[in-house]
């Protein structure tokens, strides 16, 4: 292990690191915690100056007053209609793309699934125009459907790449010998390689939610009314309409930011072994 | 086969969304004259030169990663809650980050005017200073950035031989030395991805300039993502095809990351088999 354990350290460094913990960590947070505490914080305080004490009261008012004054829970509806079909399609597209692509060897293979890599590098403004364009053609402008479609297709490629390289993983002998038992391709996806793949699944889709339910440029450019927009695009708009109102700012964004947390700290495992998978080998 | 059924309609979409990146809106055939046109434009030089910025600024997230990620790489009571929790602002939409610090930069009354007051300096606006601006919105991203790099070098720091310390240790290895020549060579995985992401991070940074700035004030903090943006799609006009050329330039630029990527990704497929 490096570093040296602490626990061999002299007691001074064990005192001097327990302590350095969570003051690292306020510093690193503070920002955060500032959003926090100014959620909270009746209006009145900031008239008055008091931005940085401790609130006056505690105010839960203000997340009522977002719900209340503005689409927020139409927004918010609106993110869970976007994210979660595109987790679901994505996901199960790219488990079959990516045990194509990791038990057929065929000519194509190697560049097929380089195609599935570059894609998911590509800088989202080459396909903006284009996108926008189709999208607009099949009248699915300004629709949570549009929205939907071009997520799938666009995170299949990250995600066929995490299921290649973790189907690759797995022992082939199983798969060789369900063949030569002479199971269907069809059966062997479903009864032997679907229920091996259920943490690569999980990681995947905690993952993808967090991706989807974050995206911010995608909503801008298909998404025009406040029908069919995510929270992160109904967030700014509200942004523009409380110029000086911190406080109701402040308590947006906690709200917008509840579920991907959430999900994190359900699923944190299972995220962390998504982001690592290819960290840790090749 | 449903190979062919499921990858052939995936493939379209993908190849679909690859595909008219040469100027759809712009109906009549005008050849490079919108490359002509960038070739003399400010703005451009300027999102240019901010994307460079981004760039190599954003490349700091790699060691303060690596610090974070050994600092707290320890067993002690609780150091798994403190672990997730400095993970925490990768988790966050980057919409929230930009408001967070709006809010952290407002003059007046933000936290860090605050500090520069209580530090003896004069307040700074920073978002509306064409100075400070671009660097302002950079240390917003390099936020979670870090958390990216952290949680990549804690797991490459789990899989770190220990006979290999061991043996270093021995060898009176401490310290620094032993980070540079022990562990770091052992980390080249996890670096290899983090330099990887935050390159792409870095290139595609839209979400946090469109939220402090909008690009401003006068243009100056824009990248070209988001200058493609305005040119194709926002009050400014609807010039698909000059913003299309735009997009062309960054694409290229990304390009020769991914190449490097892919070619690195061959040799790993070449040697696995």
């Amino acid at each position: 292990m490096f570093p040296t354990p602490v626990a061999n350290a002299s007691a001074p460094t064990r005192v001097a690191y327990k302590v350095a913990l969570p003051v690292s960590l306020l510093v690193w947070l503070l920002p955060l915690i500032g959003v926090m505490v100014t959620s909270i914080r009746p209006g009145s305080d900031l008239a008055m100056g008091n931005y940085f004490g401790v609130p006056s009261s505690f105010e839960i008012g203000n997340y009522l007053t977002v719900f209340q004054n503005t689409p927020m829970g139409l927004f918010i509806l609106n993110s869970f209609k976007v994210t979660i079909p595109t987790v679901i399609g994505a996901i199960a597209l790219s488990c079959l793309t990516g045990y194509a692509l990791a038990t057929y060897k065929f000519k194509a293979n190697l560049w097929l699934f380089f195609m599935f890599v570059a894609g998911n590098f590509v800088p989202f403004q080459i396909l903006m125009v284009p996108v926008r364009d189709l999208t607009l053609k099949m009248g699915l402008y300004d629709t949570v459907t549009g929205l939907v479609l071009f997520h799938v297709a666009f995170q299949t490629g990250f995600c066929t790449l995490f299921m290649r390289n973790f189907i690759k993983a797995l022992p082939s002998e199983l798969i060789e010998a369900a063949r030569v038992e002479g199971v269907s391709e069809l059966r062997i996806f479903w009864y032997v390689v679907l229920p091996l793949m259920r943490p690569a699944i999980a990681a995947l889709s905690v993952l993808i939610f967090t991706f989807i339910w974050n995206d911010f440029f995608w909503a801008t450019v298909l998404v025009q009314g406040t029908h069919a927009m995510p929270v992160t695009g109904g967030i700014i708009s509200l942004n523009g309409q409380w110029v000086a109102q911190w406080h109701l700012v402040s308590a947006g964004s906690v709200v917008a930011a509840m579920p991907p947390v959430i999900m994190f700290f359900l699923m944190q495992k299972h995220f962390i072994a998504g982001l690592t998978l290819g960290a840790t080998k090749g | 086969m449903f190979l062919v059924y499921v990858i052939a309609p995936i493939g379209q979409s993908i190849a679909i969304s690859f595909y008219d990146w040469d100027g759809i809106g712009a109906k009549t055939f005008i050849g490079i004259e919108n490359y002509i046109e960038l070739w003399d434009d400010e703005a451009f030089y300027t999102s240019l030169y901010n994307n460079v910025l981004w760039l190599a600024l954003y490349m700091l997230a790699v060691p303060a990663g690596l610090m974070i990620a050994i600092f707290l790489n320890q067993t002690v009571t609780g150091i798994r809650i403190y672990k997730s929790l400095f993970f925490f602002p990768f988790v966050i939409s980057q919409i929230v980050v930009g408001l967070i610090f709006s809010w952290f930069y407002a003059p007046n009354f933000g936290l860090f005017t605050k500090l520069l007051e209580f530090l003896g300096f004069e307040g700074i606006a920073v978002l509306a200073d064409e100075r400070f601006v671009t660097y302002g919105i950079i240390a917003a991203g390099l936020w979670p950035q870090i958390a990216y790099c952290m949680i990549l070098y804690l797991t490459g720091l789990n899989n770190v031989s220990p006979d290999q310390i061991e043996a270093a240790r021995l060898d009176g290895a401490k310290g620094w030395k032993m980070l540079w020549y022990v562990i770091i060579p052992q980390l080249r995985p996890a670096t290899f991805i983090a330099v990887v992401v935050t390159i792409i991070g870095a290139l595609r940074s839209f979400d946090l300039v469109s939220i402090m700035t909008s690009g401003g004030p006068y243009g100056s903090s824009r990248v070209l993502s988001y200058y493609m943006y305005e040119q194709a799609l926002s009050e400014y006009g609807f010039r698909m095809g000059y913003g299309a050329s735009i997009a062309v330039v960054l694409f290229a630029i990304m390009m020769v990351f991914i190449t490097l990527f892919i070619v690195r990704m061959l040799k790993d497929e070449r040697e696995g088999y």
